[in-house]
């Protein structure tokens, strides 16, 4: 009897990607981060009952603590994104985060959200609280600044 | 940047607190050498000898399911009792076992398996005419074999109707051991 696909035990495949879930985590919220994880592996241990495939298990585990991370977000009063550029070896992305320093705390959540980790307007609303649209329009609003302060 | 050991125990701990699953695991030290143990809902539900604990966790999700995965404290009671198992004062132990997985003729054997006290010997025939199967001896000698939680259930005390030592799943050296620890190496068949 063979299985054409297994889900592996929890246990080997928490031991594959908890350390990428970490990292990703300490980006996205900083010191917060042992929450985080914590919250998202147990969110993963409830749906992996019902997985049903086990192709890109990485991709899910990683889809789940960025939604941990935008509730996180979402929680707080005041978001505030917290940036470890020397943890992040993307080049783009510290400037990213250097440069939107001095922006307004909401574009500038929204701005790292979307152009330093590609999260979708509707998530990045969920994480701040508002609507996709708000996310949007405080986005663009942050580029805008941005354009403005370099030239 | 890696998971500290602190952040890694508390996540397994918390999801075995939470109920979320299907078994947990922990590896035991004892005087027989390491065995894996596992717990379901259910109750006690593996000790393994000699354990490779990446192909346990993939029987026993195959088994039990895959939420599998290892954490200390659910461990905790069953490796109190092997503790006073070994060191001599435990003579019974208090344990739950998830036998849902056993097939009828299995878990009648077991069943009668569990009733044999510490320190006592019996035979493999004697179980099969106790399970209603007197020609059996030799089914028993699989059901023993296959044993999923050897020493909790004393498969140990189980020898040949010469009173030979026969076999056992983690080698005769052990049988011997548990047996002289338990004072019942001199063949005392209470049949």
């Amino acid at each position: 009897m063979m299985a054409l696909v297994s889900v592996p035990p929890f246990e080997s495949f928490y031991e594959e990607h908890r350390d990428a879930v970490f990292r990703e985590l300490r980006r996205l919220v900083g010191k917060d981060a042992e929450d985080a994880y914590q919250e998202t592996f147990l969110r993963a241990l409830r749906g992996y009952g019902r997985l049903k495939h086990t192709e890109n298990l990485r991709a899910w585990v990683m889809t789940i603590a960025r939604r941990v991370a935008a509730d996180h977000y979402r929680r707080r009063e005041a978001p505030v994104v917290v940036v470890e550029p020397e943890t992040d070896s993307r080049p783009a992305y510290a400037e990213l985060g250097e440069l939107a320093d001095g922006l307004p705390r909401k574009e500038r959540a929204a701005v790292v959200l979307r152009y330093g980790y590609d999260m979708s307007y509707a998530a990045i609303g969920a994480a701040l609280g508002s609507s996709e649209d708000a996310a949007r329009q405080a986005a663009s609003s942050g580029v805008r600044r941005l354009r403005r302060r370099m030239q | 940047m890696t998971v500290s050991p602190t952040l890694d125990a508390r996540f397994r701990e918390a999801a075995a607190a939470a109920g979320l699953l299907d078994v947990v695991y922990d590896l035991a030290e004892t005087p027989v050498g390491t065995l894996l143990v596992a717990t379901t809902d259910h109750g006690l539900c593996r000790i393994s000898y000699d354990p490779e604990p990446e192909r346990e966790a993939e029987s026993l999700a195959e088994t039990f399911g895959v939420r599998v995965l290892r954490a200390a404290k659910p461990i905790d009671p069953v490796r109190r009792q092997l503790d006073e198992y070994f060191e001599g004062t435990r003579t019974e132990f208090d344990l739950q076992i998830d036998l849902r997985h056993q097939a009828p003729f299995s878990l009648a054997v077991l069943d009668r398996l569990a009733r044999v006290p510490y320190g006592h010997l019996t035979t493999y025939g004697a179980l099969a005419a106790e399970a209603d199967r007197p020609k059996a001896a030799r089914a028993v000698g699989t059901v023993m074999n296959r044993n999923p939680v050897p020493i909790v259930l004393p498969c140990h005390r189980v020898v040949g109707a010469n009173g030979s030592l026969t076999g056992y799943g983690g080698g005769l050296e052990r049988k011997e051991l548990l047996l002289e620890l338990e004072g019942a190496m001199q063949p005392q068949l209470d049949v």
